[in-house]
C-alpha cells in the first residue's frame, strides 16, 4: 500500500510541478497577481510531496519491503542499516528521485529568501524551478519509477552493489548532486532576468550567494569522489579523466568562471550577457552529465545500467531546456548593454581571462569526453581519449591562469594601475621561488623542472593572496568575510597545485607479490607482509593482510589492507590500508592469491596527498564564508525598494 | 539581431544532433559481442534436469529454431527474465531450451525443480550444466544468457542478459521467420 502511495506522491508532485511552471512563467507575463502569489504554494506543496515519496522509499529499504522491486534489487536483509539508508541512491531510479528532492529542497529555500525579492521575479525563478522540475518528475514517472513492485515479491533482495557499500561512498552522491542541481538556481536567475529583459547589479548581488553555495557543494563532491576513488578502487589513483568524473568536472569549471564574472556584473555592471551564458552552461553541462551518465551513449566505470530509451527522453529533455536557454538568450541578450568602459590591467581585465581560461579548459575536457562518441558517430573505429590527452592540454589552461590570479588579485577595478603591486609581487615571487627550490631540493631531492614550477607557483599564489589583506590588518581596517572568503579559496587553490606537484612528481609506487615473513621496498620504506587471515563482516566475508612497514628498521605503522568479497553479488572489493604519516600516505591494497602462500599488492607512497583533500576544503570554506557576507543580507532587504516600482516585462 | 548571440544556440544544435545519433548507435556500445555469433554453435550435450538419463544436444536439435537460455535459481536477474520467457512461451513462436547452471550451488537442481513448479515452466525441455563447461564452451559469462540457434545450427543471436519484452520484439522475433512463412 504505501508504495503505491509514494508513486501517487509522486504522480501530484508532477501536476503541482506543472502548476508551478505554469503560474511562475505565465503569472508575471500576462500580469496576473493571483497566479504569481500561487507560485509559491506550489512550491510548498510539491516539496511536501516529494519529500512523502522520498520517505517512503526509505521506509521500504530500511523495513526490507522486498515486493518493491528498487528495494529488491538494490540490499538484501544482511545490508547494515546506514547502507539501506544510502541504497536509496544505489541505482537509476533512486538516484533520480534523489536529484528531484534536491532540487524541490533548493526550490524552497528560494522560495523562503525571496519573500524579499520583487514579486514577480521571485515568480519568475520559481516558474522556471518549477519547468526543471515537472521534466525531471515526468521522466521519473515514464521511465524509472522508484516504486514499480516486484510480484511476487522476492524472498531477499539483490543487495546494494558492493562499491557503494562504504561510508565516503554514502555521502558523495548527495553532497555533488546538491551542487549539480544548485546550479540550477543561477541558470532559473538568468532565464528570470531574460525573461524580463533587464538585469541590473543588484540581480547579480542576489544571484551570488546562491551560485557560491552550489559550487561550494560542487567542490565538495567531487572530492569525496576523488577520495573515494582512491582508497577503494585499489589502484589508488585519486583522478582517472573517466567520463563521469568529467561530467562533474566541467560544470565545476563554468561554476568557478560565473562566480568571477558575477563579481564584475555586480560591481561594475559589465559581462552581462557573459555571465547569463554562463550561468546557461554550467548547468547544461551539470544535465549533460546527467545525461552521459545515464544514457550509455559513454561507457565508464561508474554508470548505471544504460537504456536507451531513458537516454533519449533526457536528450529530448536537454534540448528544450538547453535549447529554449539559448534561444531566449539569442533574442533577450542584445537589449543588455554594458556601457562602461576598463582597462587593459584593470581587474575586469584579468577576471575576463579567468574566464576564457577556465572556459577553454572546460571546452577542452568536453571534446576529450565526448571525442570517442563523435569518432563512433562519424564510423571511425572505437578511440579512446585519457590522461596523456588530458593532462597537457589542462595544464596549458591552468598554468597561465594560477599566474593571472597572483597579479590579478592586486588589480584595481577600472584602472589599470599595478605599480603599487609591483613591489609585494616580485617580493612574494623571489620568496617563492627560493622555496620552491629550497623543498623540490631539500626535502624531495631530485630535480624537476615541473615540480619547482608548481611548488614555486603555489607559495606564490599564497603569499600573494595574503599581502592585500595582512596590509588592511596592519591598519586596522576591517575584512570583509567575502574577502577572507576569497582569500581562502585562491588559497585552497594553490594548496591543491602543491599537492598535485608533489604527488605527481614524488608518488613512489610497486607492485609487489609477497609471502608471509617477506618484505619489499618502496621508496624509503619498507613493507613486511606478517600474515593473512579470513575474516567475516555482515555480508561479505574477507582476506585481511597485515603488513608492517617499516624506514630504516624502524616500524612505522602496521597497516591491514582487505580484500572483501561480498556473498549476494559475489563481487570483490579493496579496502586499502593507509597510514598518514605527516601529509604523507604509506598505502598498500591487497590483489589477488598467486598461489603458494603468495599475494599480489599495490603499495604507493604519496607525498603531500592530505594536502589535495585539505585545498577543495579551504575552497569550500571560502565560499561558505563568502555567502555569508553581510551585504547579501542588506541586498535582499534592499531589493523590494529598488525594484518596486519597475514595471514587469519591461525592455530597458 | 546581433549574430554572436545566436552561436551558443548553434553551437548546441550540432551538438545535439552528434548526441541523437550516438543514443542510437548506443545499443551497440558495451554490448558483449560474442565472437561465436554468425559462426556453427560449438556441439553440446547435456543431462536432463528431472531424468538424466535423457540428454539433449545440438544433433538433436538440428534442423529447428531454439533458444539456449542459461539460468539458474541463485541467479536473481532470471528472476526478473521469467515472466518474459513465460509470455514467449505462451506466443509458441519458437522453443525455449533451458539450462540450469549449477555454478558450485549445492541444491540447484533441486531448487530449480521447486522454481519451475511454483513459477511456472517456460522451457519446452530442460538440461542441466553441473561443471559449467558447455557454458565455457558456448561463451556463457554470466546468466541470464541466451543463444538464438537457426535450424543450420548457426548462432544467429547472443542476449548478454535479461530478455526484456522489448528485447524479445526487436532482436529476437525480428530474426525469426515469418510465422507461416516457412
Amino acid at each position: 500500500m504505501l508504495p503505491e502511495l509514494g508513486h501517487f506522491a509522486l504522480v501530484l508532485a508532477l501536476l503541482l510541478a506543472g502548476l508551478q511552471a505554469f503560474f511562475g512563467i505565465l503569472g508575471p507575463a500576462l500580469g496576473r497577481d493571483r497566479w504569481v502569489a500561487a507560485t509559491t504554494c506550489a512550491v510548498a506543496g510539491q516539496f511536501v510531496m516529494v519529500a512523502t515519496a522520498v520517505g517512503i522509499l526509505v521506509y521500504s529499504f530500511v523495513n526490507f519491503d522486498f515486493s518493491v522491486l528498487y528495494v529488491a534489487e538494490n540490499s538484501n536483509s544482511a545490508l547494515p542499516l546506514m547502507y539501506r539508508v544510502a541504497a536509496l541512491w544505489g541505482a537509476h531510479e533512486g538516484s533520480l528521485l534523489l536529484w528531484i528532492f534536491l532540487l524541490s529542497v533548493w526550490t524552497l529555500a528560494v522560495a523562503i529568501v525571496a519573500r524579499n525579492l520583487p514579486e514577480r521575479f521571485a515568480a519568475r525563478v520559481l516558474g522556471v524551478l518549477g519547468f526543471l522540475s515537472f521534466g525531471f518528475l515526468l521522466f521519473t514517472l515514464a521511465t524509472s519509477d522508484p516504486f514499480r513492485r516486484l510480484i511476487p515479491a522476492a524472498t531477499d533482495g539483490r543487495d546494494l552493489n558492493p562499491l557503494l557499500q562504504d561510508p565516503g561512498l554514502a555521502v558523495h552522491p548527495p553532497v555533488l548532486y546538491t551542487g549539480y542541481v544548485g546550479l540550477a538556481v543561477a541558470f532559473a536567475f538568468a532565464c528570470a532576468a531574460m525573461l524580463e529583459g533587464r538585469m541590473d547589479p543588484l540581480w547579480a548581488r542576489w544571484t551570488r550567494p546562491w551560485t557560491t553555495a552550489a559550487w561550494a557543494f560542487l567542490t565538495c563532491g567531487i572530492t569525496l569522489g576523488s577520495w573515494w576513488s582512491y582508497y577503494t578502487l585499489g589502484w589508488g589513483g585519486y583522478w582517472e579523466w573517466d567520463p563521469v568524473e568529467n561530467a562533474s568536472f566541467m560544470p565545476w569549471l563554468v561554476a568557478t568562471a560565473l562566480i568571477h564574472s558575477l563579481a564584475v556584473t555586480e560591481k561594475r555592471g559589465l559581462f552581462k550577457s557573459w555571465t547569463l551564458l554562463l550561468a546557461i552552461l554550467a548547468f547544461s553541462l551539470s544535465l549533460l552529465g546527467t545525461f552521459l551518465v545515464r544514457s550509455g551513449v559513454l561507457v565508464s566505470v561508474h554508470s548505471f545500467a544504460a537504456d536507451p530509451s531513458r537516454g533519449r527522453f533526457i536528450l529530448a529533455f536537454l534540448g528544450i531546456v538547453i535549447g529554449g536557454a539559448l534561444a531566449l538568450y539569442a533574442w533577450r541578450a542584445p537589449l543588455l548593454k554594458s556601457n562602461a568602459g576598463f582597462d587593459l590591467l584593470s581587474r575586469e581585465s584579468f577576471l575576463l581571462f579567468n574566464n576564457i581560461l577556465l572556459v577553454v579548459a572546460a571546452a577542452t575536457v568536453l571534446g576529450g569526453t565526448l571525442a570517442p562518441l563523435i569518432a563512433d558517430t562519424l564510423g571511425q573505429t572505437a578511440l579512446s581519449v585519457g590522461a596523456p590527452y588530458f593532462r597537457p592540454t589542462f595544464l596549458l589552461a591552468m598554468i597561465p591562469l594560477m599566474v593571472l590570479m597572483t597579479v590579478g588579485v592586486h588589480a584595481n577595478w577600472k584602472r589599470g594601475r599595478l605599480e603599487a603591486a609591483y613591489r609585494p609581487l616580485l617580493v612574494t615571487l623571489v620568496v617563492s621561488a627560493v622555496l620552491g627550490v629550497a623543498v623540490v631540493f631539500g626535502v624531495f631531492g631530485g630535480r624537476h623542472a615541473l615540480a619547482i614550477t608548481g611548488m614555486a607557483l603555489g607559495c606564490w599564489i599564497i603569499l600573494s593572496s595574503l599581502v592585500d589583506p595582512v596590509d588592511r590588518l596592519r591598519r586596522h581596517l576591517s575584512l570583509s568575510r567575502a574577502v577572507i572568503g576569497m582569500t581562502l579559496a585562491h588559497i585552497g587553490i594553490a594548496v591543491a597545485v602543491i599537492a598535485l606537484t608533489g604527488v605527481e612528481s614524488y608518488t613512489a609506487e610497486r607492485d609487489i607479490a609477497l609471502a608471509p615473513g617477506e618484505s619489499a621496498h618502496v621508496g624509503d620504506y619498507d613493507f613486511k607482509l606478517t600474515g593473512t587471515q579470513p575474516i567475516e563482516g555482515d555480508n561479505y566475508s574477507a582476506i585481511r593482510a597485515t603488513v608492517i612497514v617499516s624506514r630504516g628498521g624502524e616500524p612505522i605503522t602496521t597497516l591491514y589492507p582487505e580484500s572483501r568479497n561480498f556473498w549476494v553479488q559475489q563481487q570483490t572489493r579493496k579496502v586499502a590500508g593507509i597510514y598518514n604519516l605527516h601529509g604523507t600516505d604509506l598505502f598498500i591494497a591487497l590483489g589477488d592469491d598467486l598461489g603458494a602462500g603468495h599475494w599480489s599488492f599495490r603499495a604507493q607512497i604519496r607525498p603531500l596527498i592530505t594536502l589535495l583533500w585539505l585545498g577543495p576544503l579551504f575552497m569550500a570554506l571560502g565560499g561558505a564564508l563568502a555567502l555569508s557576507d553581510r551585504r547579501y543580507r542588506l541586498a535582499r532587504a534592499a531589493a523590494g525598494e529598488a525594484l518596486a516600482g519597475a514595471a514587469p516585462g519591461e525592455a530597458h | 539581431m546581433n549574430p554572436r548571440f545566436l552561436l551558443p544556440l548553434a553551437v548546441f544544435v550540432v551538438m545535439a544532433v552528434v548526441l541523437a545519433v550516438g543514443i542510437n548507435h548506443s545499443h551497440e556500445v558495451g554490448v558483449l559481442k560474442s565472437p561465436l555469433v554468425g559462426h556453427q554453435i560449438p556441439d553440446w550435450e547435456l543431462p536432463g534436469l528431472t531424468d538424466p538419463a535423457k540428454s539433449l544436444g545440438s544433433r538433436q536439435l538440428k534442423g529447428q529454431w531454439y533458444v539456449l537460455n542459461y539460468w539458474g535459481a541463485w541467479c536473481y536477474a532470471c528472476r526478473v527474465e521469467h515472466s518474459t520467457l513465460l509470455q514467449v512461451q505462451q506466443q509458441g513462436r519458437v522453443q525455449i531450451i533451458g539450462v540450469d547452471w549449477v555454478a558450485g550451488n549445492p541444491d540447484e537442481n533441486a531448487a530449480a525443480l521447486d522454481w519451475l513448479s511454483r513459477l511456472g515452466n517456460p522451457y519446452s525441455q530442460v538440461v542441466t550444466d553441473r561443471d559449467g563447461r558447455t557454458a565455457i564452451d558456448l561463451g556463457i559469462a554470466q546468466a541470464p544468457e541466451s543463444l538464438l540457434v537457426n535450424p543450420q545450427g548457426v548462432i544467429v543471436y547472443k542476449e548478454p542478459g535479461v530478455i526484456t519484452p522489448e528485447i524479445w520484439k526487436r532482436e529476437f522475433l525480428s530474426r525469426l521467420p515469418k510465422p507461416g512463412a516457412s
